[in-house]
C-alpha cells in the first residue's frame, strides 16, 4: 500500500529550511530546498543525534548544527570524511502540498 | 658632475629602470615626464581595478613620497612634444629642458580600427587608468557592452564589465579566442567558461561600422548583423608609440630600433619597453621589459650588459579561467603532440614535442604545473626518459607523491617562479636564507609575485619547502570550497558592485555551488546586512540555529533563554517573572552568567515563543546571548554606592547597552564599564572597555578572555559620557564594516593596527559619518527579536502530529 499522507502546504516549511513531524517513534524532519523539493529524514544526526531540522540547508544537503556533519537529503548518507546514514522516507510535493508516504509510519514501527 | 637624465613616459619599463638606478645610487639627476596625469602604477592590474577587486591606490608602484625621496622632478599630465638632438633638449608645455642622457619609454598606443563611427562618445580603448575609469562609469548605467577583440586585453575587459553588471558580447575576428596563445581546443574551453559567466562570444565577426547619433548606439557587422551597444571597447591590438622618435629622426622600424644595450641610433638616447624593436622583434609583456630595464640601468652606469629576449608565457587574469600558454604550438613536420583531457573537470593539456624537447605547451583548467613545463621549454630539456608520464607533470617523475609541495621541492634552483620579474627559485631561496621569511619580505627583496601576482601561491610553496614547519602557507584563504575568493575579496565585491542579495553575490563572484553551504552563507548574510541595512533582508535560513531561533542550542537539542538585564541591573518584579517562567516551563537549570544576568537552561524548542511572551510581558527582551552581536555591558556600581567610584559607571553601561543592543557584529561583542581604575567590571579584558577616571573616561579596545587572554589597548580618553557613546558607536561601526566574519576586535586590530583605528575615530567628520551609518542600521535592528517571533509561534511547533495515526 502506498497511500500518501497530506501533511501541509509547501509554504509551511521555509525554503532552505525544515519543520518537524511528531510520530510515536520520534521526530521526522521535513526539509524544503531552494528549488522546492521536499525530503523526509529522521531528525537525528548519526554522530550525536543532533537535530538536523535545525541545520543549514544547502543544495540537497543539510549540515548538522552540533558538529557540522553534512548529510545528503536524497540518500541520508553522511558526506565527506565522516560515515553514517540517516533513515529517509518517501516525500513529494503535489498541487502545492507536501505528502509523505504512509508506509513510513509502519516501517518506523518495525524498526 | 651629476648627469641630467630625462625620461619620457612613467610606465612599467622606465619605472623599473629608475628603481635600479636609485638602488645603486647612480647619482643621476632625473626629470620625468608622463602624458598620464600620474606616476607609475602596475598597469597589468588595471583588470582587477576594472572588475572591482582592487582600487587604484592598491596598484600604485611609485607614490609622491618615492619620487620625492629620490629627488625626481616630475611633470605628470605633460606630453613631450619634441626632441632636439642637436641642442640636446626636450620640449613640452613645461618648457624646454636640457638632457645629458635621454630615455624614451613611451609604451604603446591602442590600435583603432579605421571604421566609421570610431570617434563616437562611448567608444573606449583599454590602456590606462582613464580608460578603466571611463568603463567603470559607463557600466554604472548597466546596459549592453560590445568588446571588439578576443585577445588578452579584450577578454579581461569583458570579464570586468560583466562583473559590473553589463550585458557583454565579445567580437573576435578569428576562429577562436586568443588564437595567438591558445589552440582550438583550449580556445573552446575558454569560450565555454566565459559563456557560463554570461559573456556572449562571436567569432569570425568583422566590424563594419559603429553607429549612433550623439553617442554609440550599435555595432554593425559584415553580413549586416547589428548589435545594440551602450559602450564599445576596442581592444584589437597595440602599436609602439614612436611618433616622438620618428620626428627626431631616430631610426624607427615598427618600433624604435635599439641594440642589445638598449641604445638607439643616437648614442645619448636610449629606449625601453613596448616602444622598442630589437632585431625585428616587439615586446608586449612585462617580463622582457624588466630585463631591458636592468640592462639599460647597467648601460647607464657604464657596466654594459646584453639584453637577450627569452621564451615567454601567458596567463589570463580572469577569475575562473585558468589558462597557460608558452612556446610554439603550431602543427608542423616532425612535431608530435601529447594531449590529456578530462572533460568533466574542464581540463586540457597539450605539449608539442620536437627533437625530444618540448617546444610549446597549452594548458587549460589546471595550470598548477605550468612553471615546470615552462622550464623544460626554456631550457630545451631532453624529455625522452620521462615521455610516458610527462603530461602528468613533475609529481609523476621519479614516483614522488603527487602533492604540490613535492612538485615545488623537485624544481631545480634555476626554475623560473616569477615570470614577470624573471625570478628563479634559487633567488627566492637565497632571499629566504637571508631573512625574508614571509611573502611580503620575499616580494620586497626579490620582486617575485609583485607584478601580475599569479605566482603568489608558488612563492609561498617555495617558502614552505625552504622553511619547513616554520612557514605555514596562509591556507588559500578562500571562504570555503564554494568559491576561490577570500572574505576580503567578497566584501570588496559586495561594496563596489553594490551586490545586495545572496544570489547576486553567488553570481558576481562565481560561486561553484547552487546556493552556498553552511560555511559561506552565515558570513555572506552578515556582510550583506552590515553593508546594506536598509536594502537587504536578513535571511534566517543562512544563520546558525542559535541566531535563527534566538536561543542557544544545547547538546540535547533543548535551548537556553537569557533575558537582557541592562547593565546588570534587575528588579524584584523581573526576578519574580523569571522564577515564574522557570517553574511554568519546568526549566531544569537556572544559572547566573558571567555577563551579569540569568540563564534558563533546558527549554524545549517548541516552548520558546511562550516563555518569551511571559518574559516580554514582564518588560524583558532578548539578551542576544546567542548572537554574533552585542552581548552585555558589564558594570560595577560606580558613584551610586561605591566609595571609590569616580563616575556613574552603571548609568553609562545602561546607556551603552540601550544604544548598541540588537546590532550584529562580525563576532560577539562584549563591553565593560568600570567606575575607577580598580576595574571591578573587568573592562580591560572586554572587546571594548571603559574605565572611568576623575578627568573623564578611558576607552580601550581589543581585550579577550577566552582561549586567548588579552588586555585592551587604549583607544582614547574623552571628557563626557556623550563622547564615550559616540566613540564606541564609531568603533563598533568601523569593526562591523571592516572585519572578517568571526574575527573578534583584537584579531581585526592586529591586522589593521590600533593607530589606523585611532585615526578613524579622531577625525571628527569621519566619526560622525560612521555614527550616522551605525544609527541607520540600528533603525532596523534595535528591536526585540523575541517579540517578533512570539507572533510566529506556530513555526516553532511541529508541522504535524502523527502520533495518533501510528497508534491506529
Ligand atoms: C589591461 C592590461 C593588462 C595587461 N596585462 C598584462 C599581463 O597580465 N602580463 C604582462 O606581462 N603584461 C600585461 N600588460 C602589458 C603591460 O602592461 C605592458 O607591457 C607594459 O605596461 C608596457 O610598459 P611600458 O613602460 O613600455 O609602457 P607603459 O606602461 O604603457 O608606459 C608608457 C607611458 O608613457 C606615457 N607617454 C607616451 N607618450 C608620451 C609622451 N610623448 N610624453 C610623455 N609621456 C608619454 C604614457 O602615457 C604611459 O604612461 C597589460 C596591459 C594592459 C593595458
Amino acid at each position: 500500500m502506498n497511500d500518501w499522507i497530506d501533511i501541509a502546504p509547501v509554504e509551511a516549511v521555509p525554503q532552505r529550511g525544515a519543520r518537524l513531524i511528531k510520530t510515536v517513534h520520534g521526530c521526522v524532519a521535513v526539509f524544503r530546498t531552494a528549488t522546492d523539493e521536499v525530503f523526509a529524514l529522521d531528525n537525528a544526526c548519526p554522530h550525536k543525534n543532533g537535530p538536523l531540522a535545525e541545520g543549514i540547508v544547502h543544495g540537497a544537503s543539510v549540515t548538522c548544527p552540533l558538529h557540522n556533519w553534512v548529510i545528503s537529503l536524497e540518500t541520508g548518507v553522511v558526506q565527506g570524511q565522516d560515515e553514517g546514514q540517516v533513515a529517509t522516507y518517501p516525500a513529494k510535493v503535489s498541487d502545492g502540498r507536501i505528502y509523505l508516504g504512509a508506509a513510513f509510519l509502519t516501517r518506523r514501527a518495525v524498526a | 658632475m651629476t648627469q641630467k637624465l630625462v625620461v619620457i613616459g612613467a610606465g612599467m619599463a622606465s619605472g623599473r629602470v629608475l628603481e635600479h638606478l636609485f638602488e645603486n645610487e647612480s647619482g643621476f639627476e632625473v626629470t620625468l615626464f608622463n602624458a598620464e596625469a600620474r606616476g607609475n602604477y602596475n598597469r597589468i592590474m588595471l583588470s582587477p581595478v576594472l572588475s572591482g577587486e582592487k582600487t587604484y591606490e592598491d596598484i600604485v608602484t611609485h607614490d609622491a613620497d618615492w619620487y620625492d625621496t629620490n629627488g625626481v622632478t616630475c611633470h605628470f599630465g605633460t606630453h613631450v612634444t619634441a626632441i632636439d638632438r642637436v641642442a640636446k633638449t626636450v620640449t613640452s608645455k613645461a618648457g624646454t629642458i636640457a638632457y645629458d642622457k635621454l630615455l624614451i619609454a613611451t609604451g604603446s598606443a591602442p590600435f583603432i580600427i579605421p571604421v566609421p563611427g570610431r570617434d563616437l562618445p562611448g567608444v573606449i580603448t583599454y590602456r590606462d587608468l582613464d580608460d578603466t575609469n571611463a568603463m567603470i562609469d559607463a557600466s554604472k548605467a548597466g546596459g549592453k557592452a560590445v568588446v571588439i577583440g578576443g585577445g588578452l586585453l579584450g577578454l579581461e575587459a569583458a570579464a570586468g564589465l560583466a562583473e559590473r553588471g553589463m550585458d557583454v558580447t565579445v567580437l573576435h575576428l578569428m576562429d577562436h579566442l586568443m588564437e595567438r596563445q591558445l589552440d582550438e581546443a583550449a580556445g573552446f574551453l575558454l569560450r565555454r567558461d566565459l559563456e557560463k559567466r554570461g559573456i556572449a562570444v562571436k567569432c569570425r565577426a568583422s566590424t563594419r561600422a559603429i553607429v549612433g547619433k550623439d553617442r554609440v548606439e550599435a555595432v554593425l557587422l559584415e553580413g549586416d548583423e547589428t548589435l545594440e551597444a551602450d559602450l564599445v571597447v576596442m581592444a584589437v591590438g597595440i602599436r609602439p608609440e614612436t611618433r616622438l622618435a620618428t620626428d627626431a629622426g631616430l631610426s624607427v622600424a615598427r618600433g624604435i630600433e635599439v641594440n642589445t644595450q638598449m641604445q638607439t641610433s643616437d648614442p645619448d638616447i636610449f629606449a625601453v619597453g613596448e616602444c622598442v624593436e630589437l632585431d625585428g622583434q616587439l615586446f608586449g609583456l612585462v617580463a622582457p621589459l624588466y630585463d631591458q630595464a636592468k640592462v639599460l640601468a647597467q648601460t647607464l652606469m657604464d657596466s654594459p650588459a646584453v639584453f637577450t629576449p627569452k621564451e615567454l608565457s601567458t596567463k589570463l587574469k580572469v577569475t575562473g579561467c585558468d589558462l597557460f600558454s608558452a612556446g610554439d604550438f603550431a602543427e608542423a613536420e616532425g612535431r608530435e603532440d601529447i594531449v590529456f583531457r578530462d572533460p568533466a573537470r574542464g581540463v586540457y593539456r597539450r605539449l608539442v614535442l620536437e627533437d625530444d624537447t618540448i617546444v610549446g605547451a597549452v594548458m587549460y583548467g589546471d595550470t598548477t604545473d605550468s612553471n615546470w613545463f615552462f622550464g623544460l621549454i626554456r631550457d630545451k630539456t631532453e624529455i625522452t626518459d620521462m615521455r610516458e608520464t610527462l603530461i602528468f607533470g613533475p609529481a609523476f617523475q621519479g614516483g614522488a607523491p603527487s602533492d604540490p609541495l613535492s612538485a615545488v621541492a623537485a624544481l631545480p634552483r634555476d626554475a623560473e617562479i616569477c615570470g614577470c620579474n624573471g625570478i628563479c627559485k634559487g633567488q627566492i631561496e637565497d632571499a629566504i636564507t637571508a631573512g625574508a621569511t614571509d611573502l611580503g619580505a620575499v616580494r620586497t627583496t626579490t620582486k617575485a609575485s609583485g607584478s601580475c601576482g599569479t605566482c603568489t601561491g608558488l612563492v609561498e610553496q617555495v617558502l614552505a619547502v625552504t622553511l619547513g614547519d616554520d612557514f605555514v602557507i596562509p591556507a588559500a584563504q578562500s571562504i570555503c570550497t564554494c568559491t576561490d575568493m577570500t572574505h576580503e575579496d567578497v566584501r570588496r565585491m559586495i561594496k563596489s558592485q553594490e551586490l545586495k542579495s545572496m544570489p547576486a553575490v553567488w553570481q558576481a563572484c562565481g560561486w561553484k555551488t547552487s546556493c552556498g553551504c553552511h560555511i559561506c552563507r552565515p558570513p555572506l548574510n552578515y556582510y550583506l546586512l552590515a553593508d546594506w541595512p536598509l536594502e537587504y533582508q536578513d535571511d534566517p535560513q543562512s544563520r546558525f540555529i542559535n541566531e535563527r531561533k534566538h536561543a542557544n542550542i544545547q547538546k540535547d537539542g533543548t535551548f537556553s533563554v537569557v533575558p537582557r538585564m541592562w547593565g546588570g541591573i534587575t528588579t524584584p518584579d523581573e526576578l519574580r517573572a523569571i522564577a515564574d517562567a522557570a517553574d511554568k516551563f519546568a526549566v531544569p537549570t537556572v544559572k547566573v552568567t558571567g555577563g551579569q544576568r540569568i540563564d534558563l537552561l533546558g527549554v524545549k524548542g517548541e516552548d520558546l515563543p511562550a516563555i518569551w511572551r511571559d518574559l516580554n510581558d514582564a518588560g524583558m527582551v532578548s539578551g542576544h546571548a546567542y548572537s554574533k552581536g552585542l552581548r552585555t555591558v558589564k558594570t560595577c556600581v560606580g558613584t551610586d554606592h561605591c566609595r571609590f567610584g569616580t563616575q556613574d559607571s552603571t548609568g553609562l553601561g545602561i546607556k551603552l547597552e540601550k544604544t548598541l543592543w540588537g546590532s550584529w557584529t562580525p563576532h560577539k561583542l562584549k563591553l565593560g564599564v568600570s567606575g575607577c581604575p580598580r576595574n571591578c567590571a573587568e573592562a580591560t579584558c572586554k572587546d571594548i572597555g571603559v574605565v572611568c577616571v576623575d578627568s573623564g573616561y578611558q576607552i580601550s579596545i581589543g581585550g579577550a578572555a577566552g582561549m586567548d587572554v588579552r588586555e585592551t589597548e587604549i583607544l582614547c580618553q574623552v571628557p563626557t559620557e556623550g563622547e564615550v557613546i559616540d566613540v564606541i558607536k564609531c568603533v563598533t561601526q568601523l569593526y562591523r564594516e571592516n572585519a572578517k566574519y568571526l574575527e573578534r576586535i583584537y584579531k581585526w586590530m592586529a591586522k589593521v593596527g590600533l593607530e589606523w583605528i585611532q585615526e578613524q575615530v579622531a577625525d571628527l567628520e569621519n566619526r560622525a559619518t560612521l555614527v550616522a551609518r551605525f544609527e541607520v542600521s540600528q533603525s532596523v535592528y534595535r528591536k526585540d527579536p523575541w517579540a517578533q517571533h512570539v507572533g510566529r509561534a506556530e513555526t516553532y511547533q511541529p508541522l504535524a502530529d502523527l502520533t495518533l495515526e501510528a497508534a491506529e
